[in-house]
């Protein structure tokens, strides 16, 4: 019998595959990259965004979070609006895009105003801060929106710290529940590109204009082929 | 119906069911999110003593959400079984505790059906884990689709091969690097980076040709919504198992779209498939403490009882799997390693308890406090515990999901630490092909086999 060796599979994912074996276990290279690789990620959950830096003028807000700790342990305080940032929200109506670094701002930081380029809509931008997704329901509402896309930092991975999340929610108002929504995830260098991203969201809002919702009702159908499309 | 305890001289009053449940729960952070949780280690005994106190019966006469606001509840007091209740309905909550302890596993079966979630979930609270493993690991739940989950002495393990764009070449150099690693027997289940159909089932159809050809006894899952899966059914897509998560409420369940007639429905497309070779359990759910609360559907009650409730909501419908993800949710629910390896142990006890073939994706977020000596931990006590199924992810880096389960080397590891075989007809299987030590790949194997040149 012919045997290859496995690490020829490596080529095929960015996943630890063929890592070897010592006994059942990893062996001590592969134990100690990913004790780096975990280290990285923790740093990354601490990481602030920094609305000076991002490339674009747009209103800065905050969730009623006070800071990173109580954000991670009070989401619901994550999802409301500080009622100061509220006032100051004007009427657009339209589409809202909110730009926030929820679990991780690195992602965020370095890819929204690419992102927002490959949008390519000239819809209002808010940028929030300490930033759960349903936060944008809240801004968007005051906003008199009809729709919002919340693009937010993804909860960091061992091989990604700079994942970046689309939620798109139709109507939104404080109290819609995570159902309502259509989510396109991954969008980083290596994973889902820009392009592709903003093909499918323009193909999901053009499906939630016509059904007037968004989230399970909303079946993403959307041809493999088209995502290829400029 | 209110109740009373003392404790050191100060008299503590916990005026329902529900909100006794919620006291005497050890800490964890999803109760003091939801504003549950006892306010003191005093008040927390003093409730685990009136718990302890509290007849099994009562739980037939008080629901923690009323019967008429929710179908849940409605599933658990119309489905109770009043004969297989009679051997333990003269108990208390602290008296079950002791007789499940003291029981031989032959009259655990027995009594399922007269277990409510409920009364699991408040015997479990006055429990240590070793009180949790040892009574778990007397339960045993057999489950049969391509192959046989469950028996003594096994340790199945879902591959879970998940590739950030749902790219069909990554998916399958992962499934081959994991059958090569002994991983399979449960499921090899993706979890799609989308719900879209099209994609969910180019995944399914290079699943099954993985499958067959390699001939593997054993079933594969795209982790689609329901609803996704009956359309990829109706469009012909080789579905073996049908994957929904659950929880325990009809509002939680309503927050992620199903409801339990589109369960049914479900069900029942996938049992006209007629896929299985050796049983016709086709469902597959994935559960965890804190998805009420994060859907705000809770109702006041604590997490790990409306966890414990989803399960009513599972064994309604004979899944082949269940497992909880119970790192997954991140730290404002179970705050760091401790209250996540507690919280394992219980869902495990519980949903064996109440006769489900349950697995937990031993797992943690990077923003919980917890690292791979937590994951150590709870694994090795779940693997005594008797788990049905564990998750084996490459490296235990899942590069899609970004969080971090068990890799298919811990897979290897429990089994070798407790001599526990995967599935018998997958054990044959990795014999045939010659499946051994796993850094090199035997030539029926070939990579080129299943598109991977």
């Amino acid at each position: 019998m012919t045997l290859v060796p496995t690490h020829s599979l490596r080529r095929f994912t960015s996943a630890r595959v063929a890592l070897g074996r010592a006994g059942t276990s990893l062996p001590t290279a592969a134990h100690l990259d990913f004790q780096e690789a975990h280290a990285a990620a923790r740093d990354a959950v601490w990481s602030a965004l920094d609305p000076a830096a991002l490339g674009f003028d747009a209103p800065v807000v905050r969730s009623e979070a006070r800071d990173r700790r109580e954000y991670l342990l009070r989401p619901d305080l994550g999802r409301r609006l500080r009622a100061e940032d509220r006032a100051r929200l004007s009427r657009t109506g339209g589409v809202v895009v909110v730009v926030a670094d929820g679990l991780c701002a690195t992602g965020v930081q370095s890819q929204a105003a690419a992102l927002l380029c490959a949008l390519g809509a000239d819809w209002p931008v808010v940028v929030a801060l300490q930033a759960r997704v349903a936060l944008g329901d809240d801004i968007a509402h005051a906003m008199g929106a009809e729709a919002v896309v919340v693009m937010i930092g993804e909860r960091p991975g061992l091989s990604a710290q700079d994942s970046v999340g689309l939620y798109l929610t139709w109507a939104p108002r404080p109290g819609r529940s995570d159902a309502e929504r259509n989510c396109i995830s991954n969008i980083r260098p290596g994973g889902l590109s820009h392009a592709d991203a903003a093909a499918k969201l323009h193909w999901l809002l053009r499906g939630a204009r016509a059904l007037g919702a968004s989230g399970v009702a909303l079946k993403d159908d959307m041809p493999a082929q088209n995502r290829l499309a400029p | 119906m209110a109740f009373r305890q003392s404790v050191a001289g100060t008299q503590y009053v916990f005026e329902d069911l529900r909100t006794l449940l919620a006291r005497a729960t050890p800490f964890r952070s999803g109760d003091a999110l939801a504003g549950v949780a006892a306010q003191s280690g005093a008040e927390r005994v003093a409730a685990q003593r009136a718990l302890a106190d509290l007849p099994l019966k009562h739980f037939l006469h008080e629901a923690v959400i009323p019967y008429e606001a929710d179908d849940v509840t409605r599933l658990i007091m119309d489905g109770h079984d009043p004969n297989a209740f009679a051997p333990i309905a003269h108990l208390t909550v602290g008296g079950f505790r002791d007789w499940l302890l003291a029981a031989p596993p032959e009259a655990l079966p027995p009594i399922r059906r007269g277990i409510t979630p409920e009364m699991a979930a408040a015997v479990s609270k006055i429990m240590r884990l070793s009180d949790l493993v040892t009574v778990a690991a007397k339960c045993r739940v057999v489950t049969r689709f391509r192959n046989t989950i469950g028996l003594p002495g096994t340790l199945s393990i879902r591959l879970q091969p998940n590739d950030p764009t749902d790219d069909a070449r990554g998916v399958a150099a992962a499934v081959l690097d994991g059958l090569l690693l002994g991983a399979g027997d449960a499921v090899i289940g993706v979890n799609p980076a989308t719900d879209n159909v099209t994609q969910v089932m180019t995944l399914l159809t290079m699943l099954d040709e993985v499958r067959t050809r390699f001939d593997i006894p054993t079933q594969s899952c795209v982790l689609c919504h329901v609803t996704t899966a009956l359309l990829a059914m109706e469009r012909g897509a080789p579905t073996d198992l049908v994957f929904q998560s659950i929880g325990g409420t009809q509002g939680v369940n309503e927050s992620f779209g199903v409801t339990m007639a589109l369960l049914a429905e479900a069900q029942s497309a996938a049992l006209a498939l007629q896929r299985g070779t050796v049983g016709q359990n086709v469902m597959y759910f994935e559960t965890g403490q804190g998805s009420a609360l994060s859907a705000n559907a809770h109702h006041g009650v604590d997490q790990q009882t409306l966890e414990a409730r989803a399960y009513a909501v599972a064994r309604a419908f004979d899944p082949l799997l269940v497992n909880s993800v119970v790192g997954f949710i991140g730290p404002e629910y179970l705050f760091d390693g401790k209250q996540i390896a507690r919280a394992g142990l219980e869902d495990h006890f519980c949903g064996k308890l109440l006769g489900l073939p349950m697995g937990v994706d031993v797992c943690y977020t990077n923003h919980a406090e917890a690292d791979q000596d937590d994951m150590d931990a709870l694994l090795i006590n779940l693997a005594v515990a008797g788990v049905t199924y564990i998750m084996g992810v490459p490296g235990a880096d899942d590069v899609m999901l970004a969080y971090q389960s068990t890799s298919f080397h811990d897979g290897l590891t429990a089994r070798a630490l407790l001599g526990k075989t995967p599935a018998p007809e997958f054990a044959a299987w990795l014999e045939r092909m010659g499946i051994g030590e796993g850094a090199r790949i035997p030539e029926r194997m070939a990579p080129a086999l299943i598109g991977l040149s």
